[in-house]
């Protein structure tokens, strides 16, 4: 898996990049570069694009909302629009929506409260880039972490993400109010990737749990063979 | 000049933090609150030159997330700031 070429984009109050980079490193065998927000550019030639979790800005404003914003997010939204794939997880999942990049809004979580545990989903979509390594309707336990996991976009656009086969993954039980229990969505052209539940947590059994791992060797399997 | 934004959630829009006081409310006696909605208020301080088209473009660049939320723009007065 020599030549995998992955950045992990690091904003002021991000506090899982550090699991990020393990996660990616761990699974493809090369390092990560980690890319500070306030750069302008992203390494050349980039295979695979890492928004991690955390709590940008002290959440301020709106969760993601001015990490969004951020000088090195053009750069990122330059590169998915060429089709380089983008993983945004929790706090990450709120930058891309928040930058357009994915439809849709993360609400506070309807029962106030911060989540944390670990969860079921089940896998809706397993043939994108990131979910190839999973089978359609398989039920992962996949922990989640958060105060605004709520997603909501409008019926209109619901029905199309369903249609479409851009669910990626639902909760099998009902964690944050979320709409139609969405824990994550891919864009329409499939390389952008949004998820509440944090994979790079469930890589080996040291985490309690390994089912976040076949994500990464998805993506990572899905480019060396492309 | 002075300019407070005010932005709320779309009608439609689950306002769990809006729920919550509702139901603090609720705890303390008052009745006959039938609904609360919590938004949020910014408040700008602004050059002359600064166009109702710029303060515009502000809300829907960064101030508002125009997926769920709405804005309205008021510019103050300067006495009443002063009061």
């Amino acid at each position: 898996m020599s030549g995998f070429r992955s950045a992990v984009i690091t904003f002021p109050g991000s506090n899982c990049d550090r699991d990020m980079f393990d996660a990616l490193h761990k699974v493809s065998g090369t390092e990560p570069t980690r890319v500070w927000h306030g750069d302008a550019d992203l390494p050349q030639g980039l295979d695979f694009i890492a928004l991690p979790g955390g709590f940008s800005y002290g959440d301020y404003l709106r969760c993601g909302a001015i990490a969004s914003r951020s000088p090195i997010m053009q750069a990122v939204i330059k590169a998915a629009g060429q089709g380089v794939p983008v993983l945004g997880v929790c706090n990450g999942f709120q930058v891309l929506t928040e930058s357009g990049l994915l439809p849709g809004a993360l609400l506070r979580n309807a029962g106030i409260r911060f989540v944390c545990r670990e969860v079921s989903l089940t896998v809706e979509n397993a043939q994108s880039l990131f979910t190839a390594g999973y089978e359609a309707g398989e039920t992962i336990r996949i922990p989640v972490a958060h105060h605004d996991g709520n997603f909501y976009a409008d019926g209109e656009t619901l029905d199309r993400l369903e249609g479409e086969g851009r669910v990626a993954f639902r909760y099998a039980e009902d964690v944050n109010g979320s709409a139609r229990n969405i824990a994550g969505i891919l864009n329409d052209a499939g390389n952008v990737l949004g998820m509440m539940p944090h994979p790079e947590r469930a890589i080996e059994a040291a985490h309690g749990g390994d089912h976040g791992r076949a994500l990464f060797e998805s993506a990572i399997k899905g480019l060396v063979a492309a | 000049m002075k300019v407070r934004v005010h932005v709320s959630l779309k009608p439609g829009v689950l306002d769990p933090q809006g729920r919550a006081i509702h139901h603090s409310l609720e705890g303390l006696g008052f009745t006959g609150v039938n609904d609360v909605r919590a938004g949020r208020l910014i408040e700008l301080d602004v050059a002359d030159g600064v166009t109702d088209a710029d303060l515009d473009e502000m809300c829907r660049k960064l101030l508002a997330n125009m997926v769920i939320e709405s804005y309205r723009i008021e510019k103050v007065a300067a006495p009443e700031l002063k009061a």
